[in-house]
């Protein structure tokens, strides 16, 4: 592969981090990709996943979501650290996975808890305000997702991809928003959730160099 | 509505004080007669079961135990929830916040012995223990629906005394217009207190008319065994027409008093939780809706009926009252 240089580190990397990459870094990240999604069809088959399983599967796939998003998120901010440029194609594949499972867990919502009850979906996007914020997050991704390709990152230029991507704060944003505003009462979890994207945020503001707009 | 079985037809009665002192002594086959599950017994059908796939709780035998009341097809699904649901899917929070922390987190709850105060307007106010405001009081065989405010619901065969009955036994004065109810509070043996998921302890009322009504139970038992410490043990409220939280658990003390009491959900969250709390399909809580409900075991979810399905019993009592201003 030749050497590709990112929009938004300028970072190089060369061609002696593939094989390591390709050994290594890649069957881990689709291992942390791929178990938690089989954890849950075995649960699911096994009878494990409680007596409301459905509420379990749309809690594990929104937290998976949110995981892998600030996975993905953090991949800027250690390369800016570690100088690791191989990193930054894993930044991709954690952003593609995020979108993923955010679409298995809207699969859940719409056609497993609502039975694709068009109005019953609807009026629940319309009316209750953390389901409205959550449909916005996943909104959001879809571009990101789309646009995600080499193609498309030429196409749009590096800095108008890189202004592109910066949605994926605010996807980040509203997934927060919707998990808190989901839960009755013990804020405990989404607001530890919160705290990781609040220190990722400020790692990029930190690691911004002055005149660069990354 | 209800289906309710005469204490002087089922062993349970004689059972009670049995089950409480000497547990290990009865077999749950004694204690509540078969028939009452075996009642126009439906199983899940096999079709069904098969599209449902794992979704659907393996081995619940169907059951439609809650009588022949007119108001629809709904009596079908009325399928008695699995034990094992019922006691692994539980909102305890003085034993954690999630469902599945009770079941693991009360384990080890010692509920004996168990004083209950009897405080405020009453005649005499006194402390009791379980066994003596319990005693030759008959035990009851009461199949409810029960519907969290989290639009999720089960079938529950309860073991209990009419609160109604209890009430007379702590003799209230004739100015009393509400009875309060508190939980237990010991951080030490309740894990979760240790936190401030609540303001503790966890208090509910019910206005006295409501408190006297023949459907609102005192359960000592589920599922014709004694209750288990993460749905409640020893004694817990049920009120079939109101949402869950009503159903206060481990209860210690209850207060007669002629002002409306302060309730705990009520008052962290007063636009989201009334007083009230009356099962209604046309009020969403403000951050979903209640129109529909996930019936525990099952697949599809089902539509919530007024009052869960006890209007006749008890619509009444709020006759001329705005239930959207009083939710």
């Amino acid at each position: 592969m030749a050497p590709a240089a990112s929009p938004a580190t300028g970072v190089t990397w060369r061609d002696r981090s593939a094989p390591f990459v390709k050994r290594w870094v890649r069957p881990a990240l689709w291992a942390l990709v791929i178990l938690p999604l089989v954890s849950m069809v075995v649960r699911l088959v096994l009878s494990q996943l409680g007596a409301n399983p459905i509420e379990d599967l749309e809690h594990e796939t929104g937290r998976w979501t949110l995981r892998l998003l600030a996975s993905s998120l953090a991949v800027t901010p250690l390369i800016t650290f570690t100088r690791w440029g191989w990193l930054i194609a894993q930044r991709r594949f954690l952003g593609l996975a995020a979108f993923s499972y955010a679409a298995l867990h809207l699969s859940i919502y719409i056609g497993v808890d609502n039975f694709f009850n068009v109005s019953d979906i609807v009026e629940d996007v319309l009316k209750h305000l953390y389901i409205t914020v959550g449909m916005l997050g996943f909104v959001l991704m879809v571009p990101l997702a789309i646009t995600s390709t080499k193609g498309w990152i030429k196409q749009l230029g590096g800095k108008r991809w890189t202004q592109l991507h910066r949605l994926a704060y605010l996807a980040a944003t509203a997934g927060c928003v919707h998990f808190l505003w989901a839960v009755k009462k013990d804020k405990t979890e989404p607001l530890l959730y919160v705290a990781v994207f609040v220190m990722l945020f400020a790692l990029r503001v930190v690691g911004r160099k002055p005149g660069r707009h990354t | 509505m209800f289906y309710s079985r005469p204490a002087a037809r089922s062993p349970t009665s004689i059972a009670r004080a049995m089950l409480i002192r000497r547990p290990d002594d009865l077999k749950s086959s004694e204690i509540t007669p078969q028939s009452l599950y075996v009642d126009r017994r439906q199983f899940v059908g096999a079709a069904g079961a098969l599209a449902l796939g794992a979704l659907v709780a393996p081995g619940v035998l169907g059951a439609s135990p809650l009588g022949t009341a007119a108001s629809g097809s709904r009596r079908q699904d009325d399928k008695i929830t699995s034990e094992e649901d019922a006691t692994s899917y539980n909102n305890y929070y003085e034993f954690g916040t999630d469902k599945e922390e009770p079941k693991e987190l009360a384990k080890n709850f010692k509920t004996k012995p168990w004083n209950i105060e009897i405080a405020g307007m009453v005649k005499a106010p006194r402390t009791m223990s379980f066994d003596d405001l319990f005693r030759a009081l008959p035990v009851q065989d009461k199949i409810f629906r029960h519907r969290c405010v989290e639009a999720w619901s089960m079938v529950i065969p309860w073991q209990g005394t009419p609160l109604k009955d209890i009430i007379a036994r702590c003799e209230p004065l004739p100015g009393a217009k509400f009875v309060e109810f508190t939980t237990l509070f010991d951080p030490r043996r309740m894990p979760g207190q240790a936190r401030p998921a609540l303001p503790w302890p966890y208090k509910e009322a019910l206005r006295m008319d409501e408190a006297m009504n023949p459907l609102a139970l005192l359960a000592t038992g589920m599922y014709g065994k004694p209750l288990p410490n993460q749905n409640g043990a020893p004694v817990r409220l049920v009120v079939p027409w109101k949402y869950g939280f009503k159903g206060i658990k481990g209860i210690v003390k209850i207060r007669f008093t002629d002002q409306m009491p302060k309730t705990t959900w009520n008052d962290i969250a007063s636009a989201e939780y009334g007083f009230y709390a009356n099962v209604n399909p046309a009020v969403d809580h403000p951050r979903w809706s209640q129109a529909k409900e996930r019936r525990i075991g099952q697949f599809l979810k089902i539509p919530t009926l007024p009052f869960n399905g006890y209007a006749e019993q008890v619509a009444s009592m709020y006759a001329g009252m705005d239930l959207r201003k009083n939710y």
